[in-house]
């Protein structure tokens, strides 16, 4: 009788330990020595939300063919990709969709593939996500300073980028924007360009903009400086 | 046995005599009080205070920091806001923006809003429950405790709550709310704001009383089947009909269609024949062109884009729809149709109806209606056609003959944005969380349950993401705060200009573009003041010619062919009706405006100022394309005004681009002369 009784209890235990289904670890058909970027970096999208493109790489062999079958891991602090690792299409490529997390500036993807000969051949791509102030920043700027900054021109909106000499610097322009100090950018704005030697041409918005609004610019250009703005690698920088 | 046994040696052990029995129970008292303490001590919070500290000690700012961190619960209390919130317990870098730098969380500071912590809490944007101190009970969701933390992507619905008009820095929300109204969702639903008033639908479905004059059947049921296979930018959503309820309701909405009884408006029988098609096209295309269709209508190009505005359907596949006896009426005048209609009517005469008509109906796809082949209507398919339009609530967007507009139809969403997890079937493997539930509605609204009725509308997932944000605005929180927290929008007036010229703008539909004393379109400028700003010689020029100022925008005031009376009459209206105090002309001493100074305002305006990085003062010279040319300004702007536009641009003209250069008097009488001096006609370049 005791015998039943412990054999019942250890098929209760057992039963109660039942085994947590494995990920499924994907395994590489063949092998790349270098991985690169086709599309989706330097994307802008708002904080916790989806970039507006997927992004693709490609896996490439010693000779810059495409390779199939190719294993191509995706990470990076803050991001959620989905998928997060796959195999190359027949094409040798990738694509995968980012998810960013809730705070503002800069975050870095790893794209990773392994190699035949052990080790891996990795590719840094760099997305910004734009919090409160920056997105404000950026709908003050699509209101007025677009249509200088700014060489595209649209059906809804003519720039006048090529009618100004000197032509303006577009905001993505870090190698002209970083080395200007916050406040120097204030002034420029507000008083315009004549008042730091600049093109005359560039109007003073003081009276127009809110002190915030300003302040959100700067913070605007800051954000999507290429090459990045030196203190914008720390994400909740702003 | 050997249980009672042993558990008898146990009790002599521990309990043999007094002294055992005393001492034993005075370590499980002393052991038992402790529990409480200990587990004080062991508490989430605790952890991260002294991890905070930690953090802290040793930076250069610490002395600052540590003298203003306080230990012990935190807690931000706002009564009347319902606010108890104790995430600062935790999260202790909030207002400490030295410690920007810091990537840990809980010890972020908080990025700058135009709201102070302290007065507003975190749980009434962030939501979440203020009260908790652990981490789990604070952010986690389970459809028990009701309020999760809301994800980051969906933060701008909470500045909805207060705020009900279109802010700077939310442009998701500004876009979820324009959806809600252009995709007429208030038709159905009631959504009603926190300030009391409803939102409104601002989609322009047209009346079906007369649909049989305007298109057929077969046009009909290849609509409801798929409108977007018809028009990409169509915003009539799919009903998901089987072909034979598509063919029902088609041959119902034939069958109620009244014949429009206007005779004075009959379009005369001597309408020229329609040219062949080459030569047509050519000159309807200029025709469409000159007239500025493009302005409101779209047509998709070879490329697949849509050029042209939305205020008007997309016309690439026209001629497959509309009878051509119908479309010569209409453009002959459109209110005959639909007195409604945001659709101008414009002067033409019989030779460019034709041509304007031929040119439209060349414009279709026949493999639209190729496969369409539907049965000779019974009186059957009419009565179950009138059943579905009924029970699908087509009334409440279109006028049919017949159908009331159905009430209450469609769930109230004023307070979706807090409905409970509780209440809601959730689909199988979608995440049980209620921004995920609105948005997945959104995108296939009878996915989610059995029997559900509404159409599934062609969203992109941005838009969806817009939507379930402004829906999400809609919630409790909002609808209990106290008024004094509500930033209304602005609410369109009534206004409509009144008289001889008031029906006749009202026929001109001026106001489908203009708003004029706050109500109206936004496509073109506001005539609120309109008078004080303009010359009368220009304005009935302009309006015989509208050769626009901006030449390269699509978007553009359309040539009417008005006849000399009517331009006088609207010219008499604007320049008297439409004027702003303080402009007339003894605000500007006009002896000022003298050479000398017109030479001073010329340096100004191309050396100080730089003003040709925007506008043309010459045409010859200047390539500034922001602002208005102003090689004409001296023929089309009175001085008054141009003064006082200078010395404050956003006071003259709400919402332009034109930054307040912040002129001194002398400076902006100097420009003013100036541009006075310019009198080049406009259409020169």
């Amino acid at each position: 009788m005791k015998c039943v009784q412990i054999v019942c209890v250890l098929v209760l235990l057992l039963a109660g330990c039942s085994k947590r289904p494995s990920t499924n670890q994907l395994a590489p058909k063949a092998y790349g020595t270098q991985i690169v970027e086709v599309s989706g970096s330097k994307q802008i999208t708002g904080v916790g939300d989806e970039l507006p493109q997927p992004v693709v790489v490609q896996v490439n062999g010693d000779n810059g063919n495409a390779i199939e079958g190719a294993l191509v891991s995706f990470r990076g602090e803050g991001l959620t990709f989905t998928p997060e690792q796959a195999l190359s299409d027949s094409s040798g490529q990738v694509t995968t969709q980012v998810e960013v997390a809730f705070i503002s500036g800069d975050y870095q993807i790893t794209a990773e593939t392994p190699k035949q000969s052990g080790g891996s051949a990795s590719l840094n791509l760099r997305e910004i996500a734009l919090g409160y102030e920056t997105t404000l920043g950026q709908a003050v700027n699509e209101k007025y300073c677009i249509r200088c900054h700014d060489p595209e021109s649209t059906t809804e909106r003519v720039s006048n980028f090529d009618n100004l000499s000197p032509t303006p610097h577009q905001f993505s322009d870090g190698a002209t924007y970083n080395s200007i100090p916050d406040a120097d950018l204030v002034n420029i704005i507000r008083h315009g360009g004549r008042s730091m030697g600049k093109s005359p041409q560039s109007p003073a918005f003081g009276t127009t903009l809110k002190p915030e609004e300003i302040k959100a610019v700067v913070a605007y250009i800051r954000s999507i400086a290429d090459p990045p703005y030196p203190t914008s690698g720390v994400k909740n920088a702003k | 046995m050997i249980w009672r046994n042993q558990f008898g040696r146990m009790r002599r052990t521990f309990f043999g005599d007094p002294a055992r029995r005393f001492a034993w129970t005075s370590i499980i008292l002393t052991i038992s009080l402790a529990i409480a303490p200990t587990k004080e001590f062991f508490k989430d919070w605790r952890h991260y205070q002294r991890q905070f500290l930690h953090l802290i000690h040793g930076r250069s700012d610490a002395g600052a920091i540590e003298r203003r961190f306080e230990s012990g619960i935190q807690q931000i209390w706002i009564p009347e806001q319902n606010v108890a919130d104790r995430c600062g317990t935790c999260h202790l870098g909030l207002k400490e923006v030295s410690l920007k730098d810091v990537r840990m969380q809980p010890f972020r500071p908080h990025p700058p809003i135009p709201h102070s912590l302290t007065e507003f809490g975190c749980t009434t944007c962030h939501r979440g429950q203020g009260a908790a101190t652990t981490v789990e009970e604070a952010h986690r969701s389970t459809k028990a405790w009701e309020q999760p933390i809301l994800p980051a992507k969906y933060l701008e619905s909470s500045c909805g709550q207060c705020h009900l008009g279109a802010l700077e820095g939310t442009p998701k929300l500004n876009l979820g709310r324009q959806l809600l109204a252009r995709y007429g969702c208030a038709r159905c639903h009631t959504i009603m704001q926190p300030d009391g008033a409803a939102l409104m639908a601002t989609d322009d479905s047209p009346p079906l009383g007369h649909i049989a004059e305007k298109t057929t059947r077969e046009w009909l049921f290849a609509w409801i089947k798929n409108p977007q296979s018809y028009a990409a930018s169509a915003t009539m959503p799919n009903f998901q009909f089987t072909d034979q309820q598509a063919a029902d309701v088609a041959s119902f909405l034939i069958a109620q269609s009244t014949p429009t009884s206007s005779p004075q408006f009959q379009v005369s029988d001597r309408v020229l024949p329609v040219k062949p098609a080459a030569d047509a096209g050519q000159e309807g295309a200029s025709l469409y062109g000159t007239s500025f269709c493009s302005s409101c209508h779209a047509v998709q190009n070879a490329a697949g884009n849509l050029v042209g505005g939305d205020l008007g359907p997309e016309l690439t596949r026209i001629g497959s729809k509309v009878n051509a006896e119908w479309l010569r009426r209409w453009l002959k005048d459109p209110e005959t149709y639909d007195r409604q209609t945001q659709m101008p009517h414009y002067r033409f005469d019989e030779k460019q109806i034709a041509v304007l008509s031929g040119f439209l109906l060349n414009k279709k796809d026949d493999d639209l209606l190729a496969n369409v082949h539907l049965p000779v209507p019974d009186a059957d398919s009419v009565a179950r056609g009138k059943k579905l339009v009924a029970e699908y609530g087509c009334a409440a967007c279109h006028q049919i003959n017949g159908v009331n507009p159905p009430q209450n139809f469609a769930p109230d969403l004023s307070r979706v944005g807090s409905k409970p997890l509780a209440q809601i079937i959730f689909g199988p493997g979608s995440p049980e969380t209620l921004p995920d539930f609105i948005s997945t509605k959104i995108h296939d609204p009878r996915g989610v349950g059995v029997g559900l009725k509404m159409p599934k509308y062609n969203l992109t997932s941005a838009q969806i993401e817009a939507l379930t944000i402004a829906l999400l605005a809609q919630s409790d929180r909002a609808a209990n705060l106290p008024k004094s927290f509500i930033h209304s929008a602005a609410h369109p007036s009534d206004y409509s200009p009144g008289g001889d010229a008031g029906r006749l703008m009202n026929d001109l539909r001026c106001q489908s573009c203009h708003a004029i004393n706050g109500r109206g379109g936004d496509m073109a400028p506001d005539l609120t003041r309109e008078g004080s700003a303009v010359q009368r010689p220009w304005l009935e020029e302009f309006m015989r010619n509208p050769n626009t100022l901006r030449p390269a925008l699509i978007r553009r005031m359309p040539k009417f062919n008005l006849s000399p009376a009517e331009i006088k009459t609207i010219s008499d209206y604007i320049l008297s009706a439409y004027q702003a105090p303080g402009f007339d002309s003894q605000a500007l001493d006009a002896h000022t405006l003298n050479t000398e100074a017109a030479a001073r305002g010329k340096e100004l305006f191309y050396s100080k100022y730089g003003c040709q990085s925007c506008h043309i003062a010459d045409y010859k010279k200047d390539k500034g394309y922001i602002g208005p040319p102003l090689a004409g300004a001296g023929n089309r702007r009175p001085a008054v005004w141009i003064y006082k536009l200078l010395k404050n641009p956003q006071a003259v003209t709400p919402g332009t681009l034109m930054p307040d250069p912040n002129l001194t008097d002398d400076d902006a009488r100097d420009l003013t002369a100036y541009l006075m001096t310019l009198k080049a006609k406009e259409n020169a370049k």
